[in-house]
């Protein structure tokens, strides 16, 4: 048994930028070690995980994606012994200025984000939002130790460390998507208690913040029957209550829009309200923005859901998610799993 | 056989010094709490100071007498006190909405961790996700009304808790990296002047009170003291970075690795020049380092002092330090032991003909 707390800090610990998938691959690679059939990585950094089912051949197979990559920084420039730096990913400058970091130059390096003070910013900031390009990383070494060690290109992950917090909830960095590996190896850690018919392709996606490169690739040579990409999506707190946010500590979402096939829909929908998980329906009315995006047009193409993980704060180095929800989302995905006969894809039905 | 005169030495700050310093950074005690700094303090004076009294705002005050007679009471103050938070209102659900107690960008808090009250329970300040908000809100910052500390669901603190940013102290390579080095560096100052106490003079060491909000604990305590001469220790923004268009960087205030900053003028001060003359020739003539800072705004317990009673000959000196009040602020070790060299010299070197001479 893993125990996904613990694995899920540990996760969230490590560097793993989109597309520098590598130090949380690893570790990912040895939780699953003992959970699958099969490892391997893809040419394009995902980690391949097969748990062979009991059925006889040829077996169905469904994916199960969770991306493991996370958004950071990246150097452009070392100055004076100060970092510019742009993002790797959809970072919000607001929450930058006073953020711990880690600039992996030709060492790792401790640094902070800081925000120059007004009389060094152009005339009329104000108290307006300091643009990136104006932020800097103070590596508190000295200029010559910080232009010797760093150079443009460089990565820069984020180095807050997780915290646990009332409620059973883990706060921390990268728990976008983090907390989704976890409900899949969560997921793994049932199917090795219990029968299942279907090839179980587990696999940690990369490059999914910028390019989803992760999912447009990984499903090619497995080829699904069927593939589920499971992500965090917006959790009700402060700042973020409107008709796109679900409650934390309530269950999954499960997605509805045009990159989900609604037969896999109805299928999860009727399974979780049978179990009493708590779920709630996520409208996504154009895309989802996540894995399935990929997942969904790979070669003739693949019947695809989308499952949603609560998370506050999303894309801060405080982003906050219920452990709950995790352990919510690996049982129900072992149980529909474990649910699946071999047709199960014949008699899926458009509701024409 | 040749007896070798004793020359006096300045405190070597060495292990010891750093851990106290860590100890004094990632206490919390913001302005109006700064109980769990003053336990510290009165832990490091007590077994050295001939008096050790608490006054009426909190200010811990220590006296260490002189070896000789009619010695100059020269008073040294540092703040104990930081910026930080005060929770004011509970939501439900463990989320707080609160105030920010001494001068605070906003634009510092988002995404940030938190210590809630005494037992420093996590707590985090969030933001709207990225994907949620527009080009137009991006570019202006979040107001304080829009954020919340949130301990959790469930979370419990108390409406009036004192929160400041969870930073935890850490040196990288040359530098002392953590919060409220304002003024904790100017605590440890003093503490290690009093554990190498110069014998000439009797040293009146202020630990003071709501400095960050008003000079409040140094205006009693200049008065209880009566000195004959004053010393505020604290530390003074380095706004030593590059300008955003690449033009020269005039207005630094001070710099980092140049020394401690002897201040001729502030906001709130005219430091006295007898004073100044004294520090810089002490620094000139033993090579210690130093710098002035750059004269302008700001202001330290000096401000308060040098008004208090019939006046008090006062002057300035800051270890140099980036981004204070943030969540991190960035000083140097070497910088700090100048600050103490200049201060000990300084101190040994002080006698009454200094102040005989016209200000």
């Amino acid at each position: 048994m893993t125990d996904i707390s613990a694995f899920l800090k540990e996760l969230i610990s490590l560097p793993g930028l989109s597309g520098h998938e590598g130090p949380v691959r690893e570790v990912i690679a040895r939780a699953w070690q003992p959970l699958v059939d099969e490892l391997s990585t893809s040419r394009l950094g995902s980690l391949h995980g097969l748990r062979r089912g009991g059925g006889s051949d040829p077996r169905p197979r469904i994916l199960l994606t969770a991306h493991m990559d996370a958004i950071g920084l990246m150097v452009t420039q070392v100055k004076d012994g100060f970092l510019r730096f742009t993002q790797i990913g959809g970072v919000d400058p607001r929450i930058l200025p006073g953020q711990p970091v880690t600039v992996h130059g030709r060492q790792d390096l401790p640094g902070v984000v800081v925000q120059p003070p007004e009389r060094l910013l152009p005339p009329g900031n104000g108290d307006k939002t300091v643009e990136m390009e104006h932020l800097f990383i103070d590596t508190g070494l000295l200029p010559a130790d910080a232009a010797r060690l760093v150079r443009t290109g460089d990565l820069v992950s984020f180095a807050q460390p997780p915290v646990e917090l009332a409620g059973e909830t883990l706060a921390g960095h990268s728990l976008d998507n983090r907390a989704s590996v976890a409900a899949v190896t969560a997921c793994l850690d049932e199917l090795v208690k219990t029968r299942h018919a279907w090839d179980v392709w587990a696999v940690a996606t990369s490059q999914e913040e910028v390019t989803l490169g992760g999912a447009y690739t990984s499903p090619f040579d497995i080829r699904p029957d069927l593939a589920v990409a499971i992500d965090v999506t917006f959790a009700k707190g402060p700042g973020a209550n409107d008709f796109r946010t679900y409650p934390l500590g309530k269950g999954p979402t499960l997605g509805w829009g045009p990159n989900v096939h609604p037969a896999l829909y109805t299928a999860f929908k009727e399974l979780a309200d049978r179990l009493d998980i708590p779920n709630s329906m996520e409208t996504m009315p154009l895309m989802s923005g996540t894995d399935a995006m990929g997942l969904q047009v790979v070669a003739e193409g693949i019947p695809t859901m989308v499952i949603g993980v609560p998370l506050r704060y999303m894309h801060t180095p405080v982003e906050l998610v219920a452990m709950k929800d995790i352990t919510r989302v690996g049982h129900l995905l072992a149980e529909f799993i474990a649910r699946l006969e071999p047709d199960f894809v014949e008699k899926m039905r458009w509701d024409d | 056989m040749s007896a070798k005169t004793q020359t006096p030495h300045a405190p070597i700050l060495g292990a010891d010094s750093i851990n106290l310093l860590e100890r004094l950074s990632n206490a919390v005690a913001v302005s109006g709490d700064e109980g769990e700094v003053r336990a510290i303090v009165l832990e490091q004076v007590k077994p050295l100071a001939d008096e050790v009294k608490v006054d009426a705002l909190g200010n811990m005050l220590a006296t260490r007498k002189a070896k000789a007679d009619g010695a100059l009471r020269v008073m040294l103050a540092a703040h104990m006190d930081e910026v930080g938070f005060m929770l004011v209102d509970e939501e439900e659900g463990g989320l707080y909405r609160f105030a920010t107690v001494g001068g605070i960008d906003v634009r510092q808090l988002a995404g940030k961790p938190v210590w809630v009250g005494k037992q420093h329970a996590p707590g985090i300040i969030g933001a709207r996700p990225i994907h949620l908000t527009t080009r137009e809100e991006r570019a202006h910052s979040i107001p304080l009304d829009q954020l919340r500390i949130d301990l959790g669901p469930g979370g419990k603190a108390k409406v009036g808790d004192r929160a400041t940013f969870a930073t935890r102290f850490r040196q990288i390579g040359p530098s002392l990296v953590g919060k409220a080095l304002d003024d904790r560096l100017g605590v440890a100052t003093l503490i290690e002047l009093l554990k190498h106490a110069p014998e000439n003079v009797e040293l009146c060491l202020a630990f003071t009170v709501q400095e960050e909000v008003g000079l409040r604990g140094a205006r009693v305590a200049g008065y209880a003291f009566n000195p004959d001469v004053a010393i505020a220790i604290d530390s003074t923004p380095a706004a030593d970075l590059p300008v955003w268009d690449g033009s020269e960087n005039g207005k630094f205030n001070c710099r980092l690795d140049a020394g401690p900053a002897v201040y001729v003028a502030d906001g709130a001060t005219l430091s006295d020049p007898r004073l100044v003359r004294h520090l810089a020739q002490t620094g000139d003539e033993l090579g210690i380092p130093y710098q002035f800072r750059q004269p302008g705004g700001g202001g330290t317990d000096a401000g308060a002092i040098h008004k208090t009673r019939a006046g008090v000959p006062t002057i300035s000196v800051s270890v140099p330090g980036r981004y204070a009040h943030s969540a991190v602020l960035v000083s140097r070790m070497n910088d700090w032991q100048n600050t103490v060299n200049l201060l000990y010299h300084g101190l040994t070197r002080l006698n009454r003909d200094l102040l005989a001479q016209p200000r």
